[in-house]
């Protein structure tokens, strides 16, 4: 029930590598980490994924934020390996359209 | 009457428990027989409710509990959850709901908008009740014939 993140760096892209869920207690480090990497012009932010097993309303949250911030900054944001389940939490609410999301991982254990 | 058993869980209003409701209802609903995707939308539609509560609570005194009760039914899950604090205005609760639309304007979307939407979207049928705290009252049904995808409303009852 916790949420662990890795931040690496290569070129003009910044890689974030999420495991385990992301809810109202572990959103706020999230958006602390995402949001500066978003502030610097030119880059891309990259975010894993795979090994994100649940996301709620409040991680959309996170992602909307980060988004905007983007476009304030210009900068760039790219969902990655997402799952099945945590895609469809973006399908229906309509996010898929503005959020660059590539590839989902197939059911996802 | 129907027989049903009922499930009852009390958690301090605060965000680091919302997982440990998510752990009860996914025991209880894997209990019944839901399937795995019927188990993560009770995961989701629970801790959207809970969530809410836990910023209310916060809002209002910063701590306090969360009531929530599991109707364990023979075709269906009902869950309260009910946050014993005052309420919220109901009329801009609703207002706040809804799917990004294409023509929206990004700047216009609601960080916070999502979580009566998705319990809406993931439900079979949802009552409010703000008469005394906010009670979410959800349910989810055992097969999806019972109510159609489309079917389902917020409904309130004052």
């Amino acid at each position: 029930m916790n949420l662990t993140i890795d931040v690496s760096n290569k070129e003009n892209t910044a890689y974030l590598t999420l495991a385990g869920e992301v809810d109202a207690f572990t959103a706020p480090k999230l958006k602390e980490t995402i949001l500066p990497l978003t502030r610097e012009e030119g880059q891309t932010v990259e975010v894993d994924f795979a090994n994100v097993d649940y996301m709620d309303s409040t991680g959309l949250g996170v992602f909307i934020s980060a988004l905007k911030s983007t476009k304030e900054h210009n900068s760039e944001m790219k969902l990655v390996h997402m799952q099945e389940r945590v895609y469809r939490l973006f399908k229906i609410t309509g996010l898929t359209e503005i959020i660059n999301i590539e590839s989902t991982v197939q059911g996802g254990m | 009457m129907e027989s049903f058993d009922f499930v009852e869980v009390k958690v301090p209003a605060k965000a680091e428990y919302i997982g440990v409701v998510r752990l009860s209802i996914s025991g209880i609903a894997n209990r019944m027989g839901f399937t795995f995707e019927d188990i993560e939308d009770l995961k989701v539609a629970i801790s959207e409710a809970i969530t809410n509560a836990v910023k209310h609570a916060y809002k209002e005194t910063g701590e306090g509990e969360i009531t929530i009760g599991f109707g364990v039914y023979d075709n269906r899950l009902e869950v309260m959850v009910a946050d014993h604090g005052g309420s919220f205005n109901l009329g801009e609760v609703k207002e706040d709901i809804g799917p990004y639309k294409q023509d929206d304007d990004i700047e216009e979307l609601r960080e916070g908008g999502f979580g009566l939407f998705l319990i809406d979207a993931l439900m079979d049928k949802v009552e409010i009740n703000s008469k005394y705290g906010v009670i979410v009252l959800m349910t989810k049904y055992l097969h999806e014939t019972e109510v159609g995808q489309d079917g389902d409303q917020i409904s309130t009852s004052q």
